[in-house]
């Protein structure tokens, strides 16, 4: 309780002196409206449903490139760890593709996919995948020997090794990349909707977009403000309650 | 006992397995290193009886560790066989359960997830059959007000305890046991000697155990075998001849260890005299 009301007095703090900027007309209210003016926008578009249609658009593409990302993140990455033939090729592959900021997939998803609902999800796709992969083959070459030894010694075998020892073992490692790869594909998703505009659906990017164009500041703070608000929330209600759970078993400190 | 509601299966499986006679023959495994081919076992040859408690000490390095594991069937040895009651170990498996000297408990299990683990790959078993019997071994083990307890929490001695109760719990016919108490302080190790003893008794279990610890040795085991290195192979058999439960700290059981101690110096020195 105590966290709380000093977190929130911060804020708090943080509000009062940005009103006081205001007041003060140090920069031109065009680049710097009123916290109400922000507010009011919120208001005005969460009433009329902009607000959320444009999170629920933005969320779709995030979760389905995710998931697709996870599912086939994960059984390359358990290739990578086991055999070195895919460890050299789709290792590697992985680890350069990796490195490759993944909004820098925009230009190529366009050409491919058009200005579609399938360029987008590319891009998260991307996003996910390699840090998906790489985490999974490190953290499956991190398992320590002594585990896979005792399983054998208890009478299991490859599948139910590889499914119960291995896999939970490897378990610390592949959240943190799956977090990685939520971050990555969430930063490259933002990107691909301001920079392009597809009209199956106006995400929260684009909204970010048009409040540019429209030198309406109050729409572009509000939208920032939104973006920053899930994304806070996605890591409070998706990974927070895992990794809690990881470091009570493992005893590690959070 | 606590259980009174025991159903068949659960009677079935805990009731006492006969426990294995193994025969070691003429066994040799060589390892390649930098520095060439390292002989760490010269055609050993042993037995060991049903429920036996065979202890094997050495210096590191002397190829005990490499014997324990080809009789887990975790490794295969160059040449020779290891048998157990008459066939042929080729793989491991869990007539014979293996306890090394790190727990190796799973850190994602609970204690008593890590006792199930094993009893999970027994399929004849319903779900509670599995807890009842689990739970009957961490009693065993005196732990059964920790079976909730993540692996972290426990002290070290209270992970071997885990592990032996983990080790038991699918009913195997012989205990391997690699140095397991090692890294555990005195008193720890000494209450785990009493322990060990008494499981040994109860349950009837063919041991060999693996240590470097000539005290120890005497203490638990029937016999006790003193390896050499370079190459790896039974220098001497000692058979120890004292009432159980042993105390570790009485003169006749110390006499014993200095024997020993002195053949293992003597050893040691008979092959720097051949290094030189």
């Amino acid at each position: 309780m105590k966290r709380f009301l000093l977190a929130f007095l911060f804020f708090a703090i943080l509000i009062a002196l940005w009103d006081c900027a205001f007041r003060a007309k140090i920069w031109s209210p065009v680049l710097l409206p009123a916290p109400q003016q922000v507010a009011e926008y919120l208001k005005t578009t969460a009433m009329d449903g902009t607000l959320l249609n444009a999170t629920v658009i933005t969320m779709r593409r995030l979760l389905i490139g995710y998931v697709i990302g996870l599912i086939g993140g994960l059984p390359l990455g358990l290739l990578t760890a086991r055999w070195k033939v895919f460890h050299d090729t789709i290792g590697t592959l992985a680890l350069g593709l990796q490195t490759l900021p993944s909004v820098c997939w925009v230009p190529l998803a366009l050409l491919w996919f058009g200005q579609t609902e399938a360029a987008m999800l590319f891009v998260v796709v991307m996003g996910t995948l390699w840090s998906v992969v790489i985490a999974t083959d490190t953290g499956v070459r991190h398992v320590p020997p002594i585990y896979r030894r005792a399983a054998l010694t208890m009478g299991s075998k490859r599948l139910h090794i590889w499914l119960k020892v291995i896999l939970p073992a490897a378990l610390p490692f592949i959240v943190s990349g799956m977090k990685q790869g939520w971050a990555f594909a969430w930063r490259s998703l933002m990107a691909a909707e301001i920079f392009v505009t597809i009209l199956t659906g106006f995400g929260l990017g684009q909204l970010l977009h048009y409040g540019r164009e429209l030198s309406a500041m109050d729409q572009v703070m509000g939208v920032m403000l939104v973006i920053v608000v899930i994304g806070l929330l996605a890591d409070k209600i998706l990974f927070s309650p895992v990794e809690r759970f990881l470091h009570r078993r493992w005893g590690t400190n959070p | 006992m606590r259980f009174g509601h025991k159903t068949g299966s659960v009677t079935e499986e805990l009731a006492l397995v006969s426990p294995s006679k193994l025969s070691i023959e003429k066994v040799s495994k060589s390892f390649r290193s930098r520095a060439g081919t390292v002989l760490a076992l010269d055609k050993v040859s042993l037995n060991v009886a049903e429920a036996e408690f065979v202890c094997i000490v050495g210096a590191s390095g002397c190829g005990k560790s490499t014997l324990l594991n080809i009789i887990a069937g975790l490794e295969k040895p160059d040449s020779g066989t290891v048998s157990a009651d008459g066939k042929p170990v080729t793989a491991p498996g869990r007539e014979r359960l293996v306890m090394f000297q790190e727990p190796a408990l799973f850190p994602w299990l609970d204690v008593l997830g890590n006792v199930l683990f094993p009893l999970k790959l027994k399929p004849n078993l319903t779900k509670k059959d599995r807890r009842d019997v689990a739970k009957y071994y961490l009693e065993l083990v005196d732990l059964t007000r920790f079976e909730r307890a993540n692996i972290h929490e426990l002290s070290g001695g209270m992970k071997q305890r885990v592990a032996l109760a983990r080790a038991l719990a699918p009913n195997p016919r012989v205990l391997l046991m690699d140095e397991p108490f090692a890294a555990l302080d005195a008193l720890t190790r000494e209450q785990l000697y009493g322990d060990l003893q008494r499981i040994w008794k109860s349950r009837r279990k063919t041991i060999v155990f693996v240590t470097h610890n000539v005290r120890e040795a005497v203490c638990l085991g029937d016999r006790v075998l003193l390896f050499s290195p370079h190459p790896g192979r039974v220098q001497e058999e000692f058979i120890i001849d004292l009432p159980r439960p042993r105390d570790l700290n009485s003169v006749e059981l110390a006499s014993y260890a200095s024997r020993i101690t002195h053949a293992l110096k003597s050893g040691a020195q008979s092959e720097a005299g051949i290094a030189k």
